[in-house]
């Protein structure tokens, strides 16, 4: 067998045990030190698989797939991990929860998502899921003397454990029916027996319990709650990395096992699309603390990316891929500008906090500003290539009513990202800022950079190719 | 002969053993009771051939969960006296869960004996249950095996993460200090003149 193909997994799984075996044989304090080999060794995971030529194949008698596809999202699961790690330095230090637990478990997390989209098992689906969900429930009450974190790890753990339920039920049901946990041989199942009843109720209990991972209404209501209560770093992880992680992971059930019953599945993701972009459209009108505000924009584009899956086919997988890498980067720099704001008594958490920054500081008002409207879609900005991949595939292949009325709910969308704009250039401002701290701010420029001069990859030829060679892979 | 004494043996004691663990009234008898059930139902499965499935009984069970019941009842204070009070209230909607439960059990019996005869063996070679689970565990499935140990440290990693305080001021031994320790700092000698003693 070769084990080149999870070699970043094994990577991952080492490093994190080593180094958690270095963080307790000291009572020194060494989270900082764990922390930065923690970054090295993400980014390190984030191109590994590029670095050894990009293997392809099973490994584990057909548990574990490598392909472009895997390859290119873990580039951006590795990515948004080691930028959570960067984020969280001066938050945790400040809070006082600097330990180096923090960077073992968010390794595990990362590890946990790369199982998930390298999977070619349904057993191996369920331990990547339970494996990053379990870090991820431990993150999001990081802060335990905290009624409010408490609450969120919680909430989060509980409403987790109900989607694991859901998913290993459908799992059941599937395995059931068709006879085989691998995707290959679930695959040629389906092709010989068609859509059986059982066979499509454990789809759609699997995709429910993934629904719940990516936060997709009407499976969204743990996310303001938990959000708002995990520590800013923790929620700029969670915004990011699980959701690409189980959307590939979607992506790749949907055109694997479930290829031959398109019709079915499509009516599922539809409503699942639908529902997200209105309850994170709408949702999101009322608040006034940014990250709640920031978890309905994050359900309301899980909606947009479900669009193109939705569409299907090739073109479909590409959008998503091209929506979601857009999207991650997008989110870790916003929460990078929310994290550089510090107000007397701890961290901005209100919309109104925002007020007068322009005067301030300008220069984070720019960047946050240009966010916003990348988020909102506005043309020379990245986040407009995202929109435009995502909701070609629906124009083109028959879903035109969907592509519009996504097309709709951005416009609604738009209004609340404008009134982050308006309340920092127009508003008087009532508190002061504190000076914030230089690293935080050299990643915000820094993905600012990123921003604009990826404009020219996403639409040039290379990245495309690799892009869509990626998408290609699943078929 | 033999199997047949074992059977209605553990039988026995494990319908008796589970009519004793809602019957008495000390809580740490009920779970001792309950242990003695999980033998017997151990008992039993080992009298079909499922040995493993015996050995998974004992060790998680009774080795795990037995023992956390315990610990919750010793340790936690609870007035099991005042919790069975107006116990006998619960009796009508227990006694519909009985009888839900009791028909269920004789549907699935008549059944069974009514079934055809397309029922496979489920064990279709010459090793016991317990080699053949051996032979794929560590190597069909090394992956989830291992990815599964992975999980559960992740799971103690958390545990600890959220409940464990490192207290201010506790005394601990240190062995690398003690033995650190010198003679110059640690004993002072003293030139006492006879008869003052060192106490002024």
């Amino acid at each position: 067998m070769n084990y080149q193909l999870i070699a970043p997994e094994i990577l991952l799984a080492f490093t994190a045990s080593l180094l958690l075996g270095f963080g307790v044989s000291k009572t020194k304090n060494r989270a900082p030190l764990i922390r930065n080999i923690a970054i090295g060794l993400l980014l390190l995971y984030a191109v590994l698989g590029f670095v050894m030529g990009s293997q392809t194949g099973v490994a584990f008698k057909g548990a574990i797939i490598a392909d472009g596809f895997s390859h290119y999202v873990k580039f951006f699961l590795g990515v948004a991990g080691a930028g959570a790690l960067l984020l969280s330095k001066n938050y945790l230090e400040s809070e006082n929860l600097d330990m180096f637990e923090f960077s073992i478990l968010l390794m595990y997390a990362v590890l946990g998502m790369g199982i998930m989209v390298s999977s070619n098992n349904l057993l191996a689906l369920y331990i990547g899921v339970e494996m990053q969900s379990l870090a991820l429930y431990v993150m999001a009450a990081f802060n335990r003397d905290s009624l409010r974190a408490s609450e969120a790890g919680l909430k989060y753990f509980v409403l987790g454990a109900i989607s694991s339920g859901l998913l290993l039920y459908g799992i059941s049901m599937l395995y059931g029916f068709t006879g085989s946990m691998n995707f290959g041989p679930i695959a040629d199942s389906i092709a010989a027996n068609g859509a059986t009843s059982g066979v499509i109720a454990g789809m759609v209990f699997i995709l429910c319990g993934l629904a719940f991972k990516i936060s997709a209404a009407p499976f969204h209501m743990w996310t303001p709650d938990v959000y708002e209560g995990a520590p800013t770093p923790v929620t700029a992880f969670f915004a990011g990395a699980p959701k690409f992680a189980a959307i590939a992971l979607i992506a790749r059930l949907l055109i694997g096992p479930f290829g031959g019953i398109e019709d079915q599945w499509q009516q599922v993701i539809v409503v699942l699309a639908v529902l997200s972009m209105v309850v994170g459209a709408v949702g999101a009108l009322q608040q006034t603390n940014i990250k709640r505000l920031m978890a309905y924009s994050s359900i309301a584009n899980m909606g947009f990316a479900l669009v193109p899956l939705a569409a299907g086919g090739e073109a479909g997988i590409r959008g998503m891929l091209i929506y979601m890498s857009i999207y991650v980067i997008t989110v870790i720099g916003v929460f990078a500008c929310i994290l550089q704001m510090r107000i007397r008594d701890g961290m901005v958490e209100q919309v109104s906090d925002l007020a007068g920054l322009s005067n301030n500081n300008r220069a984070l008002a720019l960047i946050l500003s240009v966010f916003m409207f990348s988020l909102m879609g506005i043309p020379p900005l990245l986040g407009f290539f995202g929109k435009w991949f995502a909701f070609a595939p629906a124009f083109t292949q028959g879903f035109i009513w969907l592509g519009i009325f996504a097309l709709v709910m951005s416009v609604i969308a738009a209004f609340y990202y404008l009134r982050i704009v308006k309340v920092m250039w127009f508003d008087e401002a009532e508190i002061e800022f504190v000076k914030a701290p230089q690293s935080l701010r050299a990643i915000s420029s820094l993905s600012v950079i990123l921003l604009f001069v990826l404009i020219l990859p996403f639409t040039a030829i290379p990245a495309q190719s690799w892009i869509a060679q990626a998408a290609a892979s699943l078929f | 002969m033999l199997t047949v004494i074992a059977f209605y043996l553990l039988a026995g004691v494990a319908v008796l053993a589970a009519f004793m663990v809602v019957a008495s009234r000390n809580p740490v008898h009920s779970v001792m009771f309950l242990i003695t059930a999980f033998f017997s139902a151990a008992g039993l499965f080992v009298l079909m051939g499922a040995e493993f499935l015996a050995l998974l009984l004992v060790m998680v069970y009774v080795g795990a969960v037995a023992v956390l019941f315990l610990f919750v009842v010793m340790m936690l204070d609870v007035d099991f006296v005042e919790m069975k009070q107006g116990f006998l209230q619960y009796l009508p909607i227990g006694a519909v869960v009985a009888l839900v439960l009791f028909v269920e059990m004789v549907l699935v019996g008549a059944a069974y004996f009514a079934g055809s005869d397309d029922r496979q063996p489920v064990i279709d070679s010459e090793k016991s249950n317990l080699e053949q689970i051996g032979e794929v565990l560590y190597t069909d499935y090394a992956f989830f095996f291992e990815a599964a140990g992975l999980v559960l440290l992740v799971a103690m990693i958390g545990a600890i993460v959220l409940t464990h305080r490192t207290r201010e001021g506790v005394r601990k031994q240190d062995a690398m200090k003690q033995m650190a320790r010198t003679r110059d700092e640690a004993v002072e000698l003293v030139d006492v003149a006879p008869g003052e003693g060192i106490g002024a």
